[in-house]
């Protein structure tokens, strides 16, 4: 068969794929920013070492991390709903979902994070007469974040790969605008092919962006 | 939805009456009967899709460890174009844009081309984490054997691959639980798997949180047999004095 990218120009992209570009890395920046966000309070909890604080954590993190991310996305889609009692849109759901889902692979990275803080360093923040809330805010979670920082942004990637998978409720996100792209002009192959490589310039180039960060880090520790 | 109503599973998927038994009969199928065979698409795409990610991922991860450029090249190369394309756009090339572009892949059931699609995004992970095993090897080790006289291919055969599979199987362990969870996108492709059977069976019956209960619980029961599976393996192969071993 013969490819023929002609029909994409400029007025296609615009008027099918930009909708969904916009809404992709909307829904990565608010799930990252909510994520990491919730991430660090579950974190936190889960290394407070009290009971009523680590147990619910720990539940949280272990069952979003056990559930695939499309059955989590079909979930709050049945029972935002339901709870709320109306109807919610696909892309408001989403946002909710991806925050939620997030923020347990997030917690994780942030405790390994928190871990690799030496501990005298918390015990200098006590021995200044720090509480441990000003411990965690001013000590630890600084180099904590640095640390992390390249783990963080990798994470970011693999959610802005994973935004693709609101296919399922049927939110209008890069993947689908492409996807009415090729509908419309009958050429699916070539918008599938696209999709890919535009995926790809985009992750690849985050991805080298990450390993030079890494580098510049590594030097400062 | 203020009550429950398991009976939903021995329904027939046609005219919707309770089964006794809640198994169809002579040809009728509940959707008790539907959940388990989607439970059996699921476990088939994620093993099978698990070997091919398993042995290709090795051969990549291993080119990636050699002193041959081109070799290197190749597995870089391999490694970055599964990683860094969605693994849902992935299948949807599989399923649309290769059968279209190569003719004969049109005789191909779904379901294989799915289980390459899964099987090959997996194998850049698994690449990843072979790369790293044999790398975190004393380069001493690799001298040794060549030293002996062994050619490159014994030396991986003999020194390095035992001790770098042993280092790799708990991240392993991790990415055959991944594929589990990752064989759900086959519902875009129309494979009649847990997560296509979820997306039904709601829209058909109405009870959408018995459903997904259902599959959920499958997909958990799922991961944590594959995750003892693997702990059963890496108990029988390790070694005493080496990593995990007594």
């Amino acid at each position: 068969m013969n490819l023929d990218f002609a029909f994409l120009d400029w007025s296609v992209f615009s008027s099918f794929v930009l909708k969904g570009l916009i809404f992709s890395v909307q829904l990565t920046l608010v799930a990252m920013l909510g994520g990491i966000a919730l991430g660090t309070v579950l974190a936190l909890m889960r290394l407070s070492g009290k009971k009523w604080l680590v147990m619910p954590a720990a539940f949280y993190v272990n069952t979003l991390r056990s559930i695939p991310l499309v059955m989590v996305i079909l979930w709050f889609f049945l029972l935002i709903p339901l709870l709320i009692g109306r109807p919610m849109g696909a892309e408001l759901s989403a946002i909710i979902t991806f925050t939620v889902f997030e923020a347990a692979y997030y917690s994780e990275i942030m405790r390994a994070g928190i871990q690799s803080v030496p501990k005298g360093q918390v015990n200098a923040g006590y021995a200044v007469g720090m509480t441990y809330g000003q411990t965690m805010q001013l000590i630890v979670l600084p180099q904590a974040f640095r640390n992390m920082l390249p783990v963080l942004m990798t994470q970011t990637i693999i959610l802005f790969q994973d935004t693709s998978l609101v296919y399922a409720i049927g939110a209008y996100d890069l993947l689908k605008g492409f996807e009415v792209a090729g509908k419309n002009f009958n050429r699916p192959v070539e918008t599938y092919l696209v999709a890919a490589v535009v995926y790809f310039v985009i992750c690849f180039s985050l991805s080298m962006l990450v390993r030079r960060l890494q580098k510049k880090i590594a030097i400062i520790r | 939805m203020s009550t429950w109503d398991w009976q939903v599973f021995c329904k027939d998927t046609i005219d919707g009456e309770v089964r006794p038994g809640c198994f169809g009969q002579g040809g009728d199928i509940t959707y008790l009967d539907w959940l388990l065979s989607a439970w059996g698409w699921t476990l088939s795409v994620a093993v099978l899709a698990l070997v091919v990610a398993l042995v290709v991922g090795s051969v990549m991860g291993i080119f990636r460890t050699t002193p041959s450029r081109a070799l290197v090249v190749i597995g870089n190369v391999w490694t970055e174009l599964f990683r860094n394309i969605p693994l849902l756009v992935q299948v949807f090339l599989w399923y649309h844009v290769l059968p279209a572009l190569i003719p004969p892949l049109q005789q191909v059931p779904s379901f294989i081309l799915v289980v390459f699609a899964l099987g090959f995004f997996t194998s850049a992970r698994v690449a990843e984490q072979v790369r790293a095993g044999i790398q975190s090897l004393p380069k001493g080790q690799r001298y040794a054997g060549l030293a002996m006289g062994l050619t490159l291919t014994q030396t991986y055969r003999y020194v390095l691959l035992p001790m770098a599979f042993r280092i790799v199987i708990p991240p392993l362990t991790s990415e055959s639980m991944n594929i589990i969870k990752n064989s759900s996108v086959a519902f875009a492709v129309s494979i009649a798997e847990l997560t296509m059977f979820a997306m039904q069976a709601q829209e058909e019956t109405s009870r959408g949180v018995e459903v997904y209960l259902a599959v959920t619980g499958l997909y958990f029961v799922s991961a944590f047999v594959i995750n003892r599976i693997a702990l059963f393996i890496e108990h029988k192969v390790q070694v005493p004095g080496m990593i995990g071993g007594h």
